[in-house]
């Protein structure tokens, strides 16, 4: 526990030193390293703490990338609007699709999480105005005061201290009593259930919570990339947060945001050798799920 | 809105629906037999699909080339469940879920690789192609009615083989109580080998079939296995009954819905109402009845 700390502090240090370099590349590296250190921060909470096996995280990113890119067209763009509206928006379709998923658990609730997200994929997919599966450029900056986020370095910042924030902020409810009743939930529903405690609100209000994590690293994003397109929300996504969440160690937080490193780091790596990096990256996957396995 | 084109959509809807069944059968089997989640189902598809591509320019036979692509696809399953499967029966959902879903994309780019990035189109066999009068007004396409007819073949021969042989009485008892079975003296791993190798035959099939109504490229199969899973959830996960019928509402909702959303909706609202229609459906179905329409009423 202490290491990992002390690993992500070294981590966030090393990052905030990152624009000293002067080279933008490595300064949006290092603020899609925070990006997905949130998304895999709160897909731990459902994976880890919850013991439910979410593979629809990404379409909560994605509804946060959309929130950033849709409100300009309406002439909106400051954040203290659209990080607000990415939130609403994950938290709404969240609420929905997790009262209802959330009836299930096991290979079910991975199922029907899998399948909810590809709905609001085709959704977004179905937007013709908004140019369909193409997707479209961010018409327009989120703006914080003055400050640009797609101005790395705002956005690198801007990211470590939301990080920094979600996750103790997310440290402290897994300590809560509602922390308690949410992992007595995965360990020994039946006690749980003895103690005439149902862990169907604590869930759903903890999936809620984290969608709407998801949708604040997504609104991000849009920044980061200048466009908003359909893939944010692809299955694919939600395989690598979920990839993310077990490189680190499940069910720590802390390990998310190391994993959300080594993999953004690792796909850095590949994608330079060689442009058929997906196939190394699948072995990799494969290689590490067979030869540790994660805690849960 | 002629009740020629209704009766084509509703032909065009049962189609799909049947295809759909071939992948769901591996989702339903997989999941009744060895409890467990297989991501790289749909590459099984695509698969089929590429091999098909390959064979027929080398072969002019139609029948070798399926052999031979079947064939592949039988190996390759194989040695996945042997390398991957196998080693995660014991583990959480969590190391199945993610160790197929690292075979998945490193089989999609495998392909982009062998076969680079650019689409193939095949084309049916010759004695296949043109259309057949159906009903008054209404010519249908002769290679669709083949899919059809294919479709339920391979559905009756899993039926025949699950309720007449020893090895569906087997699958069958394995996935009633995987215990009881192991306890007679049956290896439960070559079991499951066969299972995963005639899952994986079958999403072949479909794959083979859909190749010259689709384009063959990477990642064709991954759309369809998702709705294979949404139509597992509406018809009961464990049961192959409920995977075909939910397989046909499915194939019918889909494919009407695309022709009448639009009409209803308008242009906007109802191209994204189309696309969302089955996952409408299916949270309808589990708000209704949690373990599907033909699932055993048990908490998963």
């Amino acid at each position: 526990m202490r290491t990992r700390l002390i690993i992500v502090a070294v981590l966030g240090l090393i990052a905030a030193l990152v624009p000293l370099l002067g080279e933008p590349y490595y300064t949006k590296l290092a603020a899609r390293m925070a990006i997905f250190a949130l998304a895999a921060v709160s897909l731990d909470l459902i994976v880890g703490y919850a013991g439910l096996v979410s593979f629809g995280h990404a379409a909560f990113f994605g509804l946060g990338c959309y929130a950033a890119g849709v409100l300009p067209l309406f002439g909106v763009q400051s954040a203290f609007v659209i990080l607000p509206a990415a939130v609403l928006a994950a938290a709404a379709v969240g609420f929905v699709t997790g009262a209802i998923s959330l009836r299930a658990s096991g290979l079910y609730f991975i199922f029907i999480t899998l399948a909810f997200a590809q709905m609001v994929f085709y959704i977004a997919q179905g937007m013709r105005p908004l140019s369909g599966d193409d997707g479209f450029r961010l018409p327009a900056p989120t703006t914080l005061g003055g400050l640009r986020l797609t101005d790395p370095n705002t956005l690198l910042y801007f990211m470590l201290a939301l990080l920094a924030l979600s996750t103790w902020v997310s440290v402290r409810i897994t300590q809560s009593r509602f922390g308690q009743v949410i992992q007595a939930g995965r360990d020994n529903p039946m006690k749980l259930s003895a103690i005439g405690l149902s862990p169907y609100p604590y869930r759903l209000a903890l999936y809620t919570y984290a969608c709407a994590l998801a949708g604040l690293a997504g609104a991000a994003y849009a920044n980061l990339t200048e466009f908003v397109a359909p893939a944010t929300m692809s299955w694919v996504l939600s395989g690598e947060l979920l990839f993310m969440v077990i490189l680190g160690a499940v069910g720590t937080l802390t390990g998310a945001i190391i994993g959300a490193v080594v993999f953004v780091g690792l796909e850095q790596v590949l994608s330079a050798y060689t442009e058929h990096w997906l196939f190394p990256l699948g072995v990799i996957l494969v290689l590490r799920v067979l030869l540790w396995p994660s805690s849960k | 809105m002629t009740a020629a084109l209704l009766l084509e959509q509703g032909f065009n809807g049962l189609q799909f629906g049947l295809v759909l069944f071939l992948m769901a059968i591996g989702v339903s089997l997989a999941f009744g037999v060895m409890n467990v989640i297989n991501l790289a189902h749909g590459s099984m598809l695509m698969l089929g699909a590429y091999f098909i591509a390959a064979a027929t320019v080398r072969t002019p036979s139609v029948a070798v080339a399926f052999i031979v692509a079947m064939a592949a696809v039988a190996i390759l399953a194989a040695l996945l469940e042997l390398a991957i499967l196998r080693p995660l029966y014991a583990r959480g959902h969590l190391d199945q879920v993610l160790a197929t879903f690292g075979a998945s994309i490193a089989l999609n780019e495998a392909v982009i690789m062998i076969w680079g990035r650019e689409p193939m189109f095949i084309s049916p066999p010759p004695w296949l192609e043109g259309f057949v009068r159906i009903a008054p007004g209404l010519d249908y396409s002769v290679y669709r009615l083949a899919i059809s007819g294919v479709a339920i073949a391979a559905g009756i021969g899993l039926f025949v083989l699950l309720s007449r042989t020893r090895l569906g009485m087997q699958i069958r008892a394995g996935a009633e109580k995987r215990e009881v079975i192991a306890g007679l003296g049956v290896n439960i791993r070559v079991l499951f080998t066969a299972v995963f190798v005639i899952s994986a035959l079958l999403a072949a099939l479909a794959g083979i079939m859909l190749g010259p109504l689709l384009a063959v490229q990477s990642g064709m199969g991954d759309s369809l296995l998702i709705l294979a899973l949404a139509v597992a959830v509406i018809g009961g996960v464990d049961s192959l009954k409920g995977a075909l019928v939910a397989s046909l509402i499915v194939g019918l909702v889909d494919t009407y819905g695309r022709m009448f959303w639009p009409q209803v909706l308008g242009d906007v609202a109802g191209n994204i109402m189309a696309n969302a229609a089955v996952y409408v459906l299916m949270a309808i179905v589990i708000a209704w009845r949690p373990s599907g329409l033909f699932g055993r009423q048990h908490a998963h």
